[in-house]
């Protein structure tokens, strides 16, 4: 007995439960199979000022409602002559399944010291951009399940974010957070970075009124964003928390930072 | 009447249904382990100043069947680290011999006179070696759609000669903590060892009479809470001199004595 | 008709059957504890309430009352804890009245257990029931599904297993007032700090025969740190195409208006 064939406001094949599509396997029987991805939660952010650029993540790795660790980094330098990667001058961030985020970080890591070793300089960022973005995409049809942000100092010696997606679409931009607090983070970005949403009071009526001029954020303007940021990512995400990573690449080199947040 | 001998005595095809014979097929995809079978429970491991302990229970459950009750989940690795065991007893068994293989090819090339337990020759595998070896053989089983059902830690020293201790699952997903557990243990024992060892520092600070008892504490609470455990277990320690093993010991000073007090679930009194 | 209206049904399971998803509950992934002392009974719970993985409610209520004497510990649906016990707590009171004694905790368990049976676990609300009533005090569990469990100590939601390891290890048969309210702080501390789907502050309830003692935020463990910026806004900035004035004069005709008080700590934080 169809039940809700003759209903109007749903077209299409409509069926019942009684008349649903049948199922091949034997009552009972439940196919299992593996699942080779999951989701370590976290969230990451990067911000390009005018010589400088700051990354950051939080530390906390999770599975389900578990914290597996309180300390696990997500921001990686990229492309230095040693394992300590001290002379290093890119920074990848990477949210999503860790396991797969290790290991695009070792991929990439390795081409860049190939790179390193062959030319006898550092990759660009822009060309690191592009290679990571060609890594990403080989995997297309069983992709790395990480969101990566790409960071470092353009040929100008202007700060540069790079963001992806899993397969590899990427984009250089002003700013970016990735992972699970993105949908969080993101607008508060575009309102305190970008000056979205922003006007200038009394300079006109209704639409006729001026936006906010942009203007390069400082140093410590972008690190206490980031702080704010996260901690109010913290507040709203179960999954966020613990520690906050952050690295600030300049003209003379990268500097980490590890700062609390909160760990409930 | 069938005229073919071949199908006399068989179920006619008429009755039953043309004999499903895709399981004799050689050809097509390839299919692996898809599920644990016989499992082991929790392992447990925390660091102190000087090294990790780590504890595991002997009990091999075959679903809610108590299988086999004295296998040992915990195994030394060249006498400086040791290795747990959590999930598929068979997965384990196939990592242990390829372990030990890993282990004669590392003895040859380092060698040493103390075989058995000592400090580490130079330039041998420690266990943060053996860890990243472990998550890349696991991660590469599960990119191909093989993997091996286990979550495993690994107990031991890294190249600073600093206490180590990590986890890899089924996934290739690897991390560290200055406390680990898997499976059920993940939520019962994380809690209690998370008390003394919160951080790097504070396990730096615990001595070693400290974290056996804490360890043992967090067996205790396993038995009485998971229904997969066993009172029997295997515990390690792991210092700059070597792997002290026991697999025999026994829970002690259990207490059932607020069982005394309960009357039924519900409104019962007698 | 009481009860619940079901006339929704079969539109719901032809909207299912063709994939939209069913909509999605404020869920309270909780740690809750009771635990029996000499002299009377403690519950607490902890204050985070989620929808997913976001937070829904940084300090919400978990102990709800049902008598004087009696109170509840709710983890599972908010919904369904909320109005599960407001149900039994109502049926109570008219119970009490009816025969002139105070509410027993049995009683209030049986309804419970019943109500939740009669819904096969549809309605999900999992509660640690509490109380002290004339036959002395009272310590039980009540799954959703109607099955109840009598235990000196008890823990329930997310965090339970987090909340038992600290009972398992620092019960003992005889304890103090104090003891049981520093062991079920411990307990919840455990879930607030290691259960993903438990956080904030701890509320504790204590129930002797003569009085209850609810101790609202009893720890608060997880103050928000300070912003480093000011985010206030000149006035002015955001784009306003039209306007309405309504005043509170008139609005107060259709809806009552209270002024929020900063001690009320319903006042929502805005920088200034």
């Amino acid at each position: 007995m169809a039940m809700f064939s003759q209903n109007p406001l749903l077209n299409g094949p409509n069926y019942s439960f009684n008349d649903g599509p049948i199922s091949n396997a034997p009552e009972g029987a439940r196919q299992h199979r593996f699942d080779p991805y999951t989701d370590n939660g976290g969230s990451t952010l990067a911000i390009a000022g005018a010589d400088f650029t700051v990354m950051a993540g939080d530390t906390r790795l999770t599975s389900g409602y578990s914290i597996n660790s309180r300390h696990h980094p997500k921001l990686f330098k990229i492309g230095g002559t040693t394992s300590d990667q001290k002379d290093a001058n890119i920074v990848l961030s990477v949210v999503g399944f860790a396991a797969d985020g290790e290991a695009l970080k070792e991929r990439l890591d390795a081409i860049c010291k190939m790179y390193r070793y062959r030319h006898g300089k550092p990759m660009s960022v822009k060309a690191c951009a592009q290679r990571l973005s060609t890594i990403l995409y080989q995997k297309r049809f069983f992709p790395y399940y990480a969101y990566a942000i790409l960071g470092g100092l353009d040929e100008e010696g202007k700060g540069a974010v790079y963001s992806y997606d899993p397969v590899g679409s990427y984009e250089r931009e002003q700013c970016r957070a990735g992972g699970a607090a993105a949908s969080l983070i993101m607008p508060f970005l575009d309102n305190q970075v970008n000056f979205k949403n922003q006007y200038i009071p009394n300079s006109g009526e209704g639409h006729a009124l001026q936006e906010r001029e942009r203007r390069p954020l400082t140093r410590d303007e972008v690190e206490m964003l980031v702080k704010d940021a996260f901690d109010g990512a913290v507040e709203r995400h179960i999954e966020v928390g613990d520690g906050l990573q952050m690295m600030v690449i300049t003209k003379d080199g990268i500097e980490e930072v590890l700062l609390p947040l909160k760990k409930d | 009447m069938d005229h073919r001998p071949q199908a006399w005595g068989r179920p006619r095809d008429d009755v039953y249904g043309a004999y499903d014979a895709s399981y004799l097929r050689s050809t097509g995809p390839k299919t692996a382990t898809q599920a644990p079978v016989v499992t082991g429970t929790s392992v447990i491991a925390i660091k102190f100043k000087d090294g990790v302990v780590m504890a595991a229970d002997n009990l091999a459950s075959y679903g809610s069947l108590a299988r086999f009750t004295d296998v040992k989940r915990l195994r030394p690795f060249l006498g400086t680290s040791v290795v747990g065991f959590g999930g598929d007893v068979s997965d384990m068994q196939f990592l242990d011999r390829h372990l030990n293989e890993l282990a004669i090819d590392e003895a040859y090339e380092h060698e040493t006179t103390a075989s058995v337990s000592g400090p580490a020759p130079p330039g041998q595998l420690n266990a943060a070696n053996l860890h990243k070896y472990l998550s890349k053989l696991m991660y590469r089983r599960r990119s191909d759609f093989d993997p091996l059902w286990n979550q495993i830690l690994v107990a031991g020293f890294d190249s600073d000669k600093k206490p180590f201790l990590a986890s890899v699952d089924l996934r290739g997903t690897a991390f560290t903590s200055p406390s680990l557990a898997t499976g059920f243990g993940a939520m019962l024992a994380q809690p209690i060892m998370r008390r003394y060892a919160a951080t790097e520092e504070d396990a730096a600070r615990l001595s070693r009479e400290e974290a056996v008892k804490v360890v043992k504490e967090c067996m205790k609470v396993l038995f009485y809470r998971d229904a997969r455990s066993l009172d029997r277990y295997s515990i390690a320690v792991v210092t700059k001199d070597g792997v002290e093993l026991n697999e025999d010991e026994q829970l002690e000073s259990q207490s059932w004595a607020f069982a005394e007090r309960i009357r039924g679930y519900g409104t019962q009194t007698v | 008709m009481p009860g619940f209206d079901f006339s929704n049904y079969n539109r719901n399971a032809a909207l299912h059957a063709r994939g939209v998803p069913l909509p999605k509950a404020t869920s309270t992934g909780t740690t809750i504890v009771g635990c029996i002392y000499d002299g009377g009974v403690v519950i607490a719970a902890d204050t985070r309430a989620t929808s997913g993985p976001i937070v829904a409610d940084k300090n919400c209520e978990k102990l709800h009352y049902i008598a004087p004497n009696i109170w509840c510990a709710g983890a599972g649906t908010a919904a369904d804890t909320e109005f599960t016990t407001a149900l039994i707590s109502s049926q109570l009171e008219l119970h009490a009245l009816s025969t002139g004694r105070k509410p027993r905790v049995v009683t209030c368990m049986t309804m419970l257990k019943q109500h939740l049976f009669r819904y096969q676990g549809y309605i999900g609300a999992y509660l640690v029931v509490a109380g002290v009533d004339p036959t002395g005090t009272h310590l039980f569990t009540v799954h959703a599904h109607g099955s109840t469990d009598k235990l000196p100590y008890v823990t329930m939601g997310s965090g339970s297993l987090a909340a038992m390891s600290v009972f398992e290890t620092q019960w003992k048969p005889s304890l103090t007032q104090e003891e049981a309210v520093k062991l079920c702080a411990d307990a919840i501390e455990a879930g607030i700090w290691n259960d993903l789907g438990s956080g904030s502050n701890v509320d504790v309830a204590i129930i002797t025969a003569d009085k209850t003692t609810l101790k609202r935020n009893y720890i608060r463990p997880n103050e928000r740190t300070q912003k480093l910026k000011s985010y206030a806004f000149e006035k002015g900035t955001t784009a306003v195409l039209n306007e309405k004035i309504i005043r509170k004069e008139d609005i107060s005709k259709l809806v009552s208006v209270h002024e929020l008080t900063d001690e009320s700590g319903d006042k929502m934080e805005v920088d200034v």
